[in-house]
């Protein structure tokens, strides 16, 4: 029932026949070719696609951070010409300022936009504990592991509550556990959200794990070649990642790649 | 008789040896902290023994090397003179330093940030390094005298190069995330410029500041050298003419000091602005 009522509802947001041309010494590379993808209020939404299919720039003019040779990108009917500021935003890594305590590197975003200080830092407290640094806000970031890093990026993206948050291959640099952890927590963090989310990246696990719905690109030139809808119960379990449902989805990704030529079985 | 899987033994055990592993790495860092001290002591120390037996057993003159000893000597006998002479090259130093600082930083924001400046006044910063100072101080002195002004500006010539450089670069190299990530957040240029990228320039300026601190030493002895009438490049002259060998020894010492305390001077400065930066060892611990 709620699953229909969210479908029904008039898409957040619209990239629209959006494509980016480089130039380049030997001539122009089509990084993305007439992509058009709608996100839904309140959806998780992930990107999967091998290196080089353009999805990191399709999120950056996501975020209005480049420019789209063509085409268009709307966010609650409001046409995107300029960086977005609406948006909380995670990178692959985890860009902290070496000079400011984990906290203080949160805070950065309050200070910004001029937020209420107690409560944002309140919030930001809050934040590390979800994600189990509590006790380490007075860190800096040379304090920390890879892991904790990232942790403190993805507190630093939530605590003004965007309603959007994007995510460009977040956990691309991080041990297969620590992936886990923060997988899940990223989906209790979403939970107690509502929040849209734009999740690019290259592991189809995580991808069926964490969404709603998964858009499969391929690269030269950067196009969009499925879109599949993962029905599966929330909250997941990593158990989950074993049912012959989630083989399902996974299985039909791979076979986007292999019939693309992005993998080959010899 | 105990074994070693018995329960309650083996989880006492371990906290021994937890207090015996955390006892031993005290007592190393203890150690390794002493051998900091002692270690550079000790080569000097060894290094003016060396000196005093081999000036003695060579019998060497002391008009070409001083023994130890008469160093010494001269140091004490001159003492106030070289104090008063160091004051003099020290106010050089430190108005010439002081006045890279207030030109380059500026110069090298200027750069930073209007291209076309850049390009229109890269030829002369170059040539004007290119360009050698002790064939600049001569005109400086028949300009402006013997007085201060020639050695602070000769100072200034030479150090105020890395400084502009090193701030370029220092405000140049910064990830492309960073200032993204300023976007995001609705910052203007101003705010990224003061919160990210002038603190991220900071280690790189403090390198340029290193280097100009001891160039800004060099300069002010040469002004001295060309064309002066106080300061330790003077007297250098000076005990030189004279055949005076031990007092050369002794001002070449004095600059050695002044040079040192200035750069320290520096790293402490820098040590309280560049804060919780990973100096390229024990930064990352492994990944959880």
């Amino acid at each position: 029932m709620q699953e229909q009522a969210r479908r029904q509802e008039a898409a957040y947001l619209s990239i629209g026949q959006v494509s980016k041309v480089y130039a380049t010494r030997d001539g122009t590379v089509r990084a993305l070719d007439r992509i058009s993808i709608e996100q839904k209020r309140g959806e998780f939404l992930a990107i999967v696609g091998p290196s080089g299919c353009g999805k990191s720039t399709l999120l950056m003019i996501a975020a209005g951070l480049a420019r789209a040779s063509s085409g268009s990108v709307v966010v609650d009917g409001r046409n995107i010409a300029a960086p977005r500021t609406d948006i909380g935003i995670v990178f692959q890594s985890p860009v902290l300022l070496e000079w400011r305590s984990a906290l203080s590197n949160i805070m950065l975003q309050a200070e910004a936009r001029s937020l209420d200080r107690s409560a944002a830092e309140a919030r930001a407290h809050e934040l590390l504990q979800s994600v189990g640094l509590d006790g380490f806000a007075d860190k800096y970031p040379q304090e920390l592991s890879g892991g904790m890093r990232q942790r403190v990026s993805i507190c630093r993206a939530l605590v003004h509550q965007p309603p959007h948050l994007l995510m460009d291959e977040p956990f691309g640099a991080l041990d297969a556990l620590t992936r886990d952890q923060l997988v899940l927590d990223m989906q209790s963090l979403c939970r107690e959200r509502n929040m849209s989310v734009l999740f690019v990246t290259h592991s189809i696990a995580e991808a069926v794990f964490l969404s709603d719905r998964v858009v499969v690109m391929t690269p030269r030139p950067g196009r969009i070649d499925e879109v599949i809808d993962i029905d599966l119960p929330r909250p997941r379990t990593l158990a989950m990642r074993e049912t012959p449902a989630f083989a399902h989805y996974s299985r039909r990704i791979l076979d986007v790649f292999l019939a693309r030529g992005v993998l080959r079985e010899h | 008789m105990t074994t070693l899987f018995e329960k309650d033994d083996g989880n006492a055990g371990l906290e021994e040896l937890e207090a015996a592993i955390r006892k031993s790495q005290i007592r190393l860092r203890m150690r390794e902290r002493a051998s900091s001290i002692l270690s550079p002591l000790a080569a000097i120390v060894a290094l003016i023994a060396i000196w005093e037996i081999l000036t003695r057993l060579f019998d060497v003159p002391p008009y070409l090397i001083p023994r130890p000893g008469l160093v010494a000597l001269a140091l004490s006998e001159h003492f106030e003179l070289i104090m008063k002479e160091s004051w003099v090259t020290t106010t050089e130093i430190m108005l010439g330093y002081a006045l890279s600082i207030l030109v380059g930083v500026p110069l090298a924001l200027a750069i930073f940030l209007w291209p076309p400046f850049a390009r229109a006044i890269y030829p002369l910063l170059v040539s004007s390094q290119a360009m050698p100072k002790v064939a600049v101080a001569p005109l400086l002195i028949v300009w402006f005298g013997f007085g201060l002004l020639p050695k602070v500006l000769i100072a200034f010539l030479i150090a105020f190069f890395p400084i502009v450089i090193n701030t370029v670069v220092g405000l140049a190299a910064i990830e492309q995330e960073k200032i993204l990530l300023a976007r995001s957040m609705g910052m203007g240029g101003t705010a990224t410029f003061f919160k990210i990228r002038l603190p991220n320039a900071l280690p790189s300026i403090f390198g340029g500041l290193k280097i100009s601190i001891t160039l800004a030493v060099v300069g002010a002895v040469v002004g001295e050298f060309v064309g002066g009438n106080g300061g330790l490049g003077y007297q250098l002259m000076v005990a030189n003419g004279s055949m005076d060998t031990p007092l050369l020894f002794a001002g070449l010492i004095a600059l050695t000091v002044l040079g040192i305390v200035f750069f320290m001077l520096v790293e402490i400065v820098e040590r309280l602005c560049v804060r919780h930066r990973s100096m390229g060892t024990g930064g990352a611990r492994e990944s959880m």
